[in-house]
């Protein structure tokens, strides 16, 4: 009674429901099914069909964005399981970590997973950040992706910030003491923005909920939304930015290619390879874990977590309100406020945008590479011997960077994208050095130290 | 105000629809602002246990450093005979200060403060001498109020407390 086409089906329930799915054979064999293939595949169709050929080179982006995107399914696979076996509370934490190592099936290397996922995904964004800035990929309608950029890095750091306390060990305790203690400075209402921040009047069971719930459902569901966002507005602006300058990029859309398999196989290669590093440290070396938290009793020399380092080691030199409120706060407003401010040529494409750009960045790192530790060792072993720096010392500072500013605009007339990239570097690689100081030149006491000298005895 | 627009039924209606949606969202924030907000302590064994008897003035040396794990202060008895209960925490970003006996001086793990043994810092980054609990000697007894920190900005004789 069925009509033919009907029973003609029935026969093959099992590929109709697998025809259901797929639309389409996933491995197309033409030029036209590989476009079919990246319209009708949801993943697949947040990419363009074609991209122009300069931009699918390697050197170009080094896949940093695609680099994160894989990181952090590494850590949602290897947090879910995280998860199954922890337990968020402070008299359990710490022992639900150990027999999560000694009792289950690769426990130590599921977390070692997650913890050398985190740590690199925190590298591999800033790259991505600077990738996107030293090519100039910020302007037109790149604009808002750079903004939604940032609020991803600060939902990672945020992320990487609020999983450090779940362990419950020395490290933790008093590496999230340390970050939290700094809110406390805000003006203000910095008392109440710790007691917020640490969910009561000191660390403990509020503090620990707080992070865990963050940690877990609330920075990963924003993460997730940005994502998509972030993704989608690169699709918009056409793909990346062109690596070549803007005068000669009218004739480079002729050289569009297939984005399947020309973009697809470079990205999986690049993802299959972080896949490898990962899983290989992970194999190597277990993720760090202290002693139980002793809240009597601060670890010598106490440090925030590597990425919070820098900070950590401007508050030995300033103020507080300085380098916990007015510097930060000044640099953040300089990050979002970067690809608003009115450039009268929007230089992009290259790296280090142009000729010009080149020089006065590398003029910039090197001022930066020679005056950071001056200033450090300056004050170290005179000013704080006499009270340490104050406003003076700010102003010696300012001064020295203007200085350097109106030098280099006389002798190079740069274009103002390349003055401020000149800037940027001068800032960046001094914080570099601030980071690399605090984490390994200092020792007990937070005194400077040599790294290869072990602490006294 | 002038709009070009009279007012009709059904741009009032629009008006009060997106008034509601504003009161909804509101209402959202106020909960989320509430859940997320600092926990008062529970009522523990600590909690209850805020005033601390230390003991009497005989046990303490003029020129000691005695720490008290349970109330995290370190009773602190000057070389004329005062008491100084000090917070432990340091003033900078709250790590626990260690009394280093060898040298006379609280030294801050964290970023390398330095405070006395009255609490007056000796070196920075710290801003203000360590905080104080309140100290009574009652009958020879000496007994130390920790149900909340006293912040000073200089030391003051006043705040030592004698027998």
């Amino acid at each position: 009674m069925a009509r033919d086409t009907d029973s003609d089906t029935q026969a093959n329930i099992g590929r109709r429901i697998v025809g259901s799915i797929f639309p389409r054979s996933p491995i197309p064999r033409t030029d036209a099914d590989r476009r079919r293939t990246i319209l009708e595949f949801l993943v697949l169709h947040m990419r363009p069909v074609r991209v122009r050929r300069s931009t699918v080179r390697y050197t170009h982006t080094f896949g940093l964005g695609g680099m994160s995107l894989v990181l952090i399914a590494l850590l949602m696979a290897s947090g879910i399981l995280l998860m199954l076996a922890y337990d968020p509370s402070p008299e359990h934490a710490y022992r639900s970590i150990l027999s999560l190592q000694d009792g289950m099936l690769f426990g130590a290397t599921v977390r070692a997973v997650h913890h050398w996922s985190a740590n690199i995904l925190v590298a591999v964004v800033l790259f991505h950040l600077l990738r996107v800035f030293f090519t100039g990929a910020y302007h037109g309608p790149r604009r808002f992706n750079w903004v939604i950029g940032l609020g991803l890095l600060v939902g990672i750091l945020a992320s990487n910030f609020t999983g450090y306390l779940l362990p419950w060990d020395q490290l933790s305790y008093w590496a999230v003491t340390i970050c939290t203690g700094m809110l406390g400075y805000v003006p203000g209402i910095g008392e109440w923005l710790q007691a917020f921040a640490r969910g009561g009047a000191e660390i403990g069971r509020g503090t620990l909920v707080l992070f865990y719930s963050f940690h877990t459902t609330v920075v990963p569901v924003i993460l997730i939304v940005l994502m998509a966002f972030h993704f989608w507005r690169v699709r918009k602006a056409r793909g990346v930015v062109s690596p070549h300058p803007q005068d000669s990029q009218e004739n480079d859309d002729s050289e569009m290619v297939l984005t399947l398999p020309n973009l697809l196989v470079r990205e999986l290669a690049v993802g299959l390879t972080v896949v490898a590093v990962v899983m290989l440290l992970a194999a190597l070396f277990e993720a760090p874990l202290g002693a139980p938290a002793n809240p009597g009793m601060s670890p010598n020399p106490a440090k925030a977590p590597w990425y919070f380092m820098g900070f950590q080691e401007l508050q030995i030199h300033l103020e507080p309100l300085i380098a916990v409120v007015i510097l930060p706060v000044l640099g953040a407003l300089g990050l979002i406020l970067l690809p608003y401010l009115h450039f009268d040529h929007e230089l992009s494409g290259p790296w280090f945008l142009s000729k010009t750009g080149r020089t006065t960045g590398a003029l910039a790192a090197m001022v930066a590479l020679v005056v950071t530790p001056l200033l450090i060792l300056i004050d170290e072993f005179w000013l704080q011997q006499t009270g340490g720096a104050g406003w003076p010392a700010i102003g010696v500072i300012a001064a020295g960077i203007t200085a350097f500013a109106v030098c280099l605009s006389k002798k190079f007339k740069p274009e103002k994208a390349e003055f401020v990239q000149a800037l940027f570097i001068l800032f960046l690689v001094g914080f570099a050095i601030l980071t690399i100081t605090g984490v390994w030149f200092r020792g007990p006491g937070m005194a400077l130290a040599w790294p290869w000298i072990g602490a006294p005895a | 105000m002038s709009t070009s627009e009279p007012t009709t039924r059904r741009s009032l209606l629009g008006k009060i629809w997106v008034g509601l949606g504003g009161l909804a969202l509101l209402e959202g924030i106020w909960i989320v602002t509430d859940f997320l907000k600092p926990r008062k302590r529970q009522g523990t064994d600590e909690a209850a246990e805020t005033l601390i008897v230390a003991g009497p003035i005989e046990n303490f040396d003029p020129g000691s450093v005695t720490a008290f794990q349970q109330g995290k202060f370190y009773l602190a008895r000057l070389e004329d005979g005062g008491f100084l209960a000090l917070y432990r925490e340091c003033t900078h970003l709250g790590c626990t200060v260690p009394w280093i006996g060898a040298e006379e001086r609280f030294v801050c793990p964290c970023h390398a403060s330095v405070f006395d043994i009255k609490g007056r810092v000796l070196s920075p980054p710290a801003p203000r001498p360590l905080d104080l609990f309140a100290v009574r000697i009652e009958n020879g007894i000496v007994k130390v109020d920790t149900s909340k920190t006293l912040k000073r900005n200089t030391f003051s004789d006043n705040q030592v407390a004698r027998s």
